[in-house]
């Protein structure tokens, strides 16, 4: 494939020396000569200096035959633009953006950015799988954001232990996928399973129901 | 109305003396409280330190109510990306940014953005002005 990467500190100049390993053909797009100069001694002429927002450094780096932009500046609205840039005016099928503040993530949805990736984000998922005491832990968020799957682990002091699934009323849009319990390993939930403590149920639910799911299930 | 103006540099503050006087309600936004030096002294408006690209700073400018957003700060990117919250998010009716590089701005206002290129006016009055 060939790549395009806004931004040549250490996110992009790490990112490159992979991708460039995997094969790929790789362009950096990066303002600073100092940075540009230590890609282009490090990794070989792979880097262009110039500002990766504009029109005509996009053309001259060959935008039009990109199969994917990648902007990794530390300012939001630089990665925004870039890529609305290359999607809109060249067209290329694969934007991805890093985001510098998490809270941007509907806004750049929204402008059509393929992908944003937020540090911020994925060290905090991080520490919930990391501390035992973390009640809720999310696995996954499905792909147009508006539903996920956590994993909730019921507390030995709960008022669901011993009850069975069907008289547990959970909140709308939330189901059980899965329980994994100490001695009985993962099995699929029925009206009939009774929970135990320390089980860890699976659920699908909105990102805005999990403090009442969590609240249900932990009886906090 | 009520109306939103991010940067206050020379242009920002122009415009909300402007439509201070005119009797509207006005909140400037600004990273840099020297910046607010540039506001009459009898400006009636209110003054609000923070980053308009910055969700949470709008809604305390009270982008929700709002009738018009401006952004006119010394960046493009600022502010091509402040006015995309302001119209996508908060559905502000009436949005008008800045955009000094002619063909950002082209770029935009396809997109369905107001945007003016000071540059690209400038250049033609200088034009006019030359051929006169």
């Amino acid at each position: 494939m060939y790549i395009i990467v806004i931004g040549g500190g250490k996110i992009g100049y790490y990112l490159s020396r992979t991708l460039l390993s995997e094969g790929h053909e790789v362009l950096v797009i990066e303002k600073d000569q100092a940075k540009c100069q230590h890609i282009s001694d490090e990794l070989g002429s792979i880097c262009i200096r110039g500002d990766g927002c504009e029109a005509t450094t996009l053309a001259e780096a060959g935008m039009g035959r990109a199969n994917m932009l990648i902007a990794v500046t530390p300012e939001d609205e630089d990665n925004l633009v870039s890529c609305q840039m290359a999607k809109q005016k060249f067209n290329v099928p694969m934007t991805i953006a890093r985001l510098n503040n998490p809270k941007n993530r509907p806004i750049f949805k929204k402008l059509g950015i393929d992908v944003a990736v937020s540090s911020i984000d994925l060290i905090l998922e991080h520490i919930e799988e990391e501390v035992p005491t973390h009640p809720l832990t999310h696995l996954l968020s499905l792909k147009d954001g508006e539903q996920e799957i956590v994993e909730v682990k019921v507390p030995p002091t709960s008022p669901v232990v011993g009850k069975r699934l069907k008289d547990i009323p959970l909140p709308r849009d939330s189901f059980l996928s899965l329980i994994i319990g100490k001695e009985k390993g993962a099995q699929l939930p029925t009206p009939n399973t009774i929970i135990e403590p320390d089980d860890r149920l699976i659920a699908v639910t909105r990102p805005e129901l999990e403090g009442e799911l969590m609240a249900k299930i932990s009886g906090s | 109305m009520k109306l939103v103006i991010m940067g206050c540099g020379r242009v920002g503050a122009q415009l909300a003396k402007l439509m201070d006087e005119e009797g509207h309600n006005v909140t400037i936004l600004d990273v840099d409280s020297y910046s607010f030096r540039r506001l009459p002294s009898d400006f009636g408006g209110r003054e609000l330190l923070g980053d308009g690209a910055d969700e949470d700073t709008l809604r305390r400018a009270g982008i929700e109510e709002a009738d018009a957003f401006v952004a006119v700060t010394q960046g493009d990117n600022r502010n091509v990306m402040a006015a995309q919250i302001a119209k996508h998010i908060f559905n502000v009716p009436k949005v008008v940014c800045r955009i000094y590089d002619p063909l950002r701005e082209e770029l935009y206002e396809t997109l369905g953005l107001d945007a003016i290129s000071p540059t690209k006016v400038f250049a033609q009055l200088l034009k006019e002005r030359l051929e006169s």
